[in-house]
């Protein structure tokens, strides 16, 4: 009962971790480049849903406000590859780390200056409303963000594999030069992918924020999503959601049955041992050529 | 009014001269034919055309559009399709999503259409399949319709990436070294692709090829460069007789 307890808030916690790498995963895919910033659009994007939808803000319906602070958060995507990330095009790698970390210490200053630094709570109509199965004690909140993720990871699926921007995306990540010469607009299907990576990230922001209350340093979840991302193999949307499950579910349960400083430590040893054993991740894109 | 139009295009590269005052005309239902040594500037020129590079000077009109005004993404749409000198496909797909991703252009259903996947959609797929099997009909590559493009031979890979181009529809499709890395029996097969596209798909062709059999075999024209600059224009016969495309091949140096 216990261990089945643990594992439900575990596998609740790694869906967020899971949607938050997801985040790293797009952008890895358009811009070739980790964005440091994932966290903290995670972050912005909970506290614009809380800025639209609590009683003492806006106090527009739940959903429409999480769909305001959705669509926001898609703005401040776009805009950030169109007016910065798009200027330093073709620079070395570690230009994008920089410029993303700096992001994100942007992002926090815009929070903590609209909505303060002391931890704030976001009403959703799932916070603290328990279920029953049978002994095990199942936060409702935990059940929704399990089923949420479910859904949004089947629609980026479609997103991917059916519809014409989905594939124009997924052959710009893969050639550039080809995904030109086909006539798909690379430069706007990134932003689109910044905009989208936003989307995400503001989905993952509102179910932390159910979890608890949010402050602007929440995005330092970001480090230990990024750690999934690097699980998972970086370049794998399903990757990037099995290495947030499985940093979510051993959380927990070394917290519950080892000693003292294991629990925090253990993301970023799961992320050792993987780069350690399997270099390009459990779910490596780029297989070595057999000749 | 000639299908192609280049004139007077040059391209720096800091002091570099990649190319420096090329013209010329390339005429609906032709094969043309760009030869010249390494680094004479022949992909440079395909590159231009294609809006990878942006051009010091000069214009370039296809089918009475500027194509310097456009944008990498907007020479497509004009009826362009090209294959590259160093094979650029999707390698972490199948031949048949490469050849489909050439369709691009020429889906028509929107975002929620697609999200549905209504009768309109599958309707589009068929069509677009169909196209697709087609062109792989035409270059045989039936074997090779669901293996992903990362270790597919050389040579193979190489035919794909004509099948995307002839995939897309269009009017001018630009050929970058297709006989390149082949053997004797693959350029020959090139060859005959080659007129057939012309004859039976009404196609003109533009090809830059080192493979001077091929050339004369295939080619109505032939422009000769080097150093970026433009030595003889004319038939193939022409061309290769002309003194100085001879110095250019055996390295002697040309009077500038």
């Amino acid at each position: 009962m216990d261990f089945l307890q643990l594992l439900v808030g575990g596998v609740a916690n790694g869906c967020i971790y899971g949607l938050v790498a997801l985040g790293f995963v797009l952008i890895y895919k358009s811009s070739e480049g980790v964005n440091f910033a994932q966290g903290d659009m995670m972050m912005l994007g909970a506290f614009l849903a809380l800025g639209f939808g609590n009683a003492d803000q806006l106090g527009l319906p739940f959903g429409v406000a999480v769909l305001a602070a959705m669509a926001a958060m898609f703005g401040v995507g776009y805009g950030i590859d169109r007016v910065v990330v798009r200027k330093i095009f073709g620079q070395p790698h570690f230009a994008l780390v920089i410029l993303t970390i700096a992001l994100g210490f942007v992002l926090r200053f815009v929070a903590g200056s609209l909505f303060g630094y002391t931890p704030l709570v976001l009403e959703t109509p799932f916070s603290g409303r328990n279920l029953n199965f049978g002994g095990v004690i199942v936060g409702l909140n935990d059940l929704v963000t399990i089923f949420v993720t479910l859904i949004l990871t089947l629609a980026l699926w479609g997103f991917f594999a059916r519809t014409r921007i989905g594939l124009a995306a997924q052959a710009a990540s893969q050639n550039q030069m080809a995904a030109y010469i086909v006539g798909v607009p690379v430069m706007r299907v990134n932003s689109l992918i910044w905009g989208l990576s936003g989307v995400v990230a503001t989905v993952a922001g509102v179910l932390y924020a159910s979890k608890g209350a949010i402050d602007p340093n929440i995005g330092l979840l970001g480090i230990k999503a990024f750690a999934a991302a690097v699980i998972g193999g970086m370049g794998s949307l399903p990757g990037a959601l099995l290495g947030g499950l499985i940093i979510g579910i051993i959380e927990p349960i070394a917290g519950r049955y080892a000693p003292g400083e294991v629990a925090v430590m253990s993301p970023y040893i799961i992320m050792l041992i993987v780069l350690v054993t399997r270099p390009g991740g459990l779910f490596a894109q780029i297989h070595a050529k057999k000749v | 009014m000639s299908l192609l139009e280049v004139d007077d295009i040059a391209v720096h590269f800091g002091g570099v001269k990649a190319v420096d005052g090329v013209s010329f005309r390339v005429e609906e239902g032709e094969v043309y034919a760009i030869i010249g040594p390494n680094g004479a500037g022949k992909s440079t020129i395909f590159n231009l055309i294609s809006r990878i590079y942006e051009l010091t000077r000069g214009r370039i009109m296809f089918d009475g559009h500027d194509v310097t005004k456009l944008g990498a993404h907007q020479v497509a749409p004009l009826g362009i399709a090209r294959t590259f000198q160093n094979i650029e496909l999707f390698d972490h797909s199948t031949v048949l999503a490469n050849l489909l991703m050439g369709r691009h252009l020429h889906r028509r259903t929107n975002f929620i259409q697609d999200a549905l996947f209504l009768p309109k959609v599958r309707a589009e797929e068929r069509a677009h399949r169909q196209r697709v099997e087609e062109v792989i009909a035409f270059l045989e590559l039936e074997a090779y319709r669901g293996k992903m493009i990362a270790g597919l031979p050389y040579g193979v890979r190489k035919v794909v990436e004509i099948g995307r181009a002839l995939a897309m529809g269009s009017k001018l499709i630009l050929l970058d070294e297709p006989a390149s890395g082949l053997s004797v029996e693959e350029s020959q097969e090139v060859a005959y692709w080659i007129e057939d596209m012309r004859r039976d798909m009404g196609l003109t062709v533009l090809m830059v090829e080192h493979d001077m059999s091929l050339v004369s075999q295939v080619s109505d024209r032939v422009l000769a460069v080097a150093n970026g600059r433009m030595l003889a224009e004319g038939t193939p016969a022409e061309v290769q007789a002309h003194p100085e495309v001879k110095a250019a091949y055996l390295g002697t140096e040309v009077a500038a």
